[in-house]
């Protein structure tokens, strides 16, 4: 890009002062605070400002003594990461044909457009009650389960539709497969139509196509979208607890069980640790894809 | 006041006066400063009421309005954030309706000020179920746990002790309390039920249910420990860190073979699964109870041989509380304490902290079906109106000497309730 000198620009510094103002004052300083907080000590009722590493050292109690048997965070954060790539590989996979279908074979802008919205109806309710509306369905007697008894392709109930690890992952691709839909169908929107004719022209496959134009072209879309579902699913613990039947431990769980029990120290420790992993997981993402140069 | 010192050419010494004069006009009516009485007649009879919705209903706001001309204002919160307000914010309510158990923490927390028996008409009236852990006829109920009786007075206003005996200061007025026990659904259990350890009859294997509270679930837990001849307790809501384990060993291998369906949060998800069927017996409240049944479905809170956990709630003060919004603080709790809100609590299967002002405002046959645990002469209405029970039933448990009276242990905090809350994260985890 060709830069054009202009009579007076002020300095981009300025320019993003505004919002670097912003980011310090509810981001970096609530951040620090909760930091500060994990290394105090605390009793039944108040927090006590005085350097102490108890919250951490019992978060992870038991994690060397207790080999090979798990200790409660790693297990925690094992279910959690585990939830993470199932839930991040059906979302990609869907996203992906969803927003592929949108690109490039819906024909007209006006339709694409009117399509993509159509995708966002689910969201003008509660995540909640989007969530609750799967009970009815899946339960004991739900409507799954009565209709497959009514065929007579079951006998007894199928117990796993609900309360389980199915239903949590079934409730996390409705929510949020949608977060990978529409990062994916911009990026691919913006890909020349020429180079798919081109590659067409060249003698390459579908397939071929797919692998070495859209998909390297469509990458800041899918990292994009994959740091949405990632960073989601981490820090949930509400559709983790309602699809799980309260039984599915979560990182975000552990935080609210140590808030409500006024143990504000060891909340913000798991606060810190669970913005540890989250940021591993997203600079590995980044490792993957440069988005700053793809943007 | 900007324009007056602008017009006179610099701010003379007599204006400042004035312009301080009336900032303590304006501080005083909002009663920061005591001792305007005629100031005060102008406000409006306001109270900050911090609570769950247990107790809040427009009924009775309307009620106080019409009988006092306070008007309360409800915060609502649930049982676990009520206590972080009091903690983080304790000058952001005037009235706080919470349960004994939350006073282990608030009260060393300095938050919370003690109350003048004396200016409570009704307080010798209480039922020494709080002051003395016994029933009116003089029977010793259980008191493991956070019992009233043990969390009820300071030495004094603002002490951040509980005394060891009766003072006249006052932690906590009761207002309403009941006894805890396991919800069932009889048509789908098809046998009597008697006893906590049901609750892990590996039998309702996927089909049983408790709170995902921490202090309360591990009393339920215990409960069926001792039950099952496991373990006897020497208090139950006050565990050492062995017998958490052992506890929590009993949980968990429950929960690894299968035996819970769900864990529940709030009043609503117990309810749900209950009427869908998910779950058919389990940790519930009376009221939830009473809410599976007016959907159609049969559901009984079940008297169980060793007893009931209870829990009892009322009413605090924030120690921000001075002067005139005290005075209306004490006559908000007279009032409720009088009868009419006592009667009110006691149709929704409550039970009222003063008997003898809820009897006179209930009609004989309800308190004879609600307290006495007769069979209803008439049919039995809830506060709205709606029917509850037809003609000829009676309540589950029978009477208030029978329910009370089998008191087993109270809700309450240990004092290893950090080591607790860690156990019951693995637990989840487990």
């Amino acid at each position: 890009m060709p830069a054009t000198k202009t009579a007076y620009a002020p300095p981009a510094w300025l320019q993003a002062l505004p919002f670097a103002g912003v980011f310090a004052l509810f981001f970096v300083v609530p951040l620090l605070f909760v930091v500060m907080v994990s290394f105090w000590d605390y009793n039944d009722y108040s927090i006590i400002p005085s350097f102490t590493t108890r919250s951490y050292v019992e978060t992870f109690e038991g994690c060397y003594d207790r080999l090979p048997e798990l200790c409660t965070i790693l297990k925690t954060y094992l279910s959690t990461v585990k939830f993470c790539l199932i839930v991040w590989a059906i979302t990609l996979v869907i996203g992906f044909t969803i927003a592929y279908f949108l690109a490039f074979h819906v024909q007209s802008v006006t339709m694409q457009m009117t399509l993509a919205l159509i995708c966002t109806i689910p969201f003008w309710t509660s995540n909640v009650i989007r969530m609750i509306s799967w009970v009815p369905l899946l339960g004991r007697n739900g409507l799954v389960n009565s209709a497959l008894i009514n065929v007579g392709l079951i006998n007894q109930p199928i117990e796993w539709l609900l309360f389980s690890q199915f239903s949590v992952v079934l409730a996390f691709v409705h929510l949020f497969t949608f977060f990978m839909v529409i990062p994916i169908f911009n990026s691919m929107a913006r890909i020349d139509k020429r180079l798919l004719e081109a590659a067409y022209d060249a003698g390459a496959s579908g397939w071929q196509t797919l692998w070495n134009v859209v998909i390297p072209l469509a990458k800041p879309g899918i990292v994009i979208g994959s740091i949405f579902v990632v960073t989601i699913v981490m820090g949930d613990f509400i559709t983790v607890g309602v699809m799980g039947g309260q039984q599915i431990a979560s990182a975000g769980k552990i935080i609210e069980t140590r808030l409500n029990a006024l143990q504000f120290p060891p909340a913000a420790a798991n606060a810190v640790i669970l913005l540890a992993i989250t940021l591993l997981i997203i600079t590995a993402l980044n490792r993957f894809v440069d988005i700053r140069k793809e943007l | 006041m900007g324009k007056a010192t602008k017009d006179t050419k610099g701010v003379s010494r007599r204006t400042l006066l004035k312009g301080a004069g009336a900032a303590a006009g304006v501080a005083a009516g909002s009663g920061a400063i005591t001792g305007f009485p005629a100031v005060w007649s102008q406000e409006p009879k306001v109270l900050r009421y911090l609570g769950t919705a247990v107790n809040q209903a427009d009924d009775i706001t309307k009620k106080v309005k019409a009988d006092t001309g306070i008007t309360i204002e409800y915060i609502s919160a649930t049982t676990d954030d009520v206590t972080k307000r009091v903690i983080t914010q304790p000058n952001s309510f005037d009235v706080l309706d919470t349960e004994y158990f939350s006073l282990k923490k608030l009260v060393p927390s300095g938050n919370i000020l003690g109350m003048d028996a004396r200016k409570i008409k009704e307080f010798d009236n209480i039922t020494p179920v709080f002051t003395k852990g016994q029933l009116p006829n003089g029977k010793v109920i259980g008191d493991q746990g956070t019992a009233p009786k043990k969390v009820m007075f300071v030495e004094g206003a603002n002490s951040t002790k509980f005394a060891s005996s009766v003072t006249q200061w006052v932690t906590l007025i009761p207002t309403v309390y009941n006894a805890d026990t396991l919800g069932i659904r009889p048509d789908l259990i098809k046998r009597p039920i008697e006893s906590w350890k049901e609750l892990l009859n590996p039998e309702f294997k996927g089909k049983a249910s408790i709170l995902n509270i921490p202090s309360i679930g591990i009393m339920d837990a215990a409960m069926v420990v001792e039950a099952a001849g496991l373990y006897k307790y020497p208090d139950k809501g006050n565990m050492t860190r062995a017998e958490i384990d052992l506890t929590m060993k009993v949980m968990t291998e429950a929960k690894k073979s299968g035996q819970f369906r769900a864990f529940w949060k709030d009043f609503n998800e117990s309810v749900n699964l209950m009427a869908s069927g998910e779950t058919v017996i389990q940790s519930m409240w009376s009221p939830a109870v009473t809410a599976v049944r007016t959907k159609g479905i049969d559901c009984t809170f079940q008297p169980l041989k060793e007893g009931y956990r209870s829990w009892a709630s009322g009413f605090c003060l924030s120690k921000s509380v001075t002067g005139r919004k005290a005075e209306l603080a004490y006559e908000f709790v007279n009032w409720f304490l009088s009868g009419w809100a006592g009667a009110y609590l006691n149709r929704q299967g409550y039970y009222s902290a003063v008997l003898s002002t809820a009897k006179a405002n209930m009609e004989p046959y309800e308190w004879a079906y609600w307290m006495e645990g007769k069979a209803a002469e008439k049919d039995i209405k809830g506060p709205d109106g709606s029917l509850l029970e037809k003609a000829g039933s009676s309540r589950d448990g029978g009477s208030y000497d029978d329910r009370m009276g089998n008191v087993a242990c109270w809700n309450a905090v240990m004092d290893e309730n950090d080591y607790m809350v860690r156990k019951w994260n693995e637990f989840i985890a487990a």
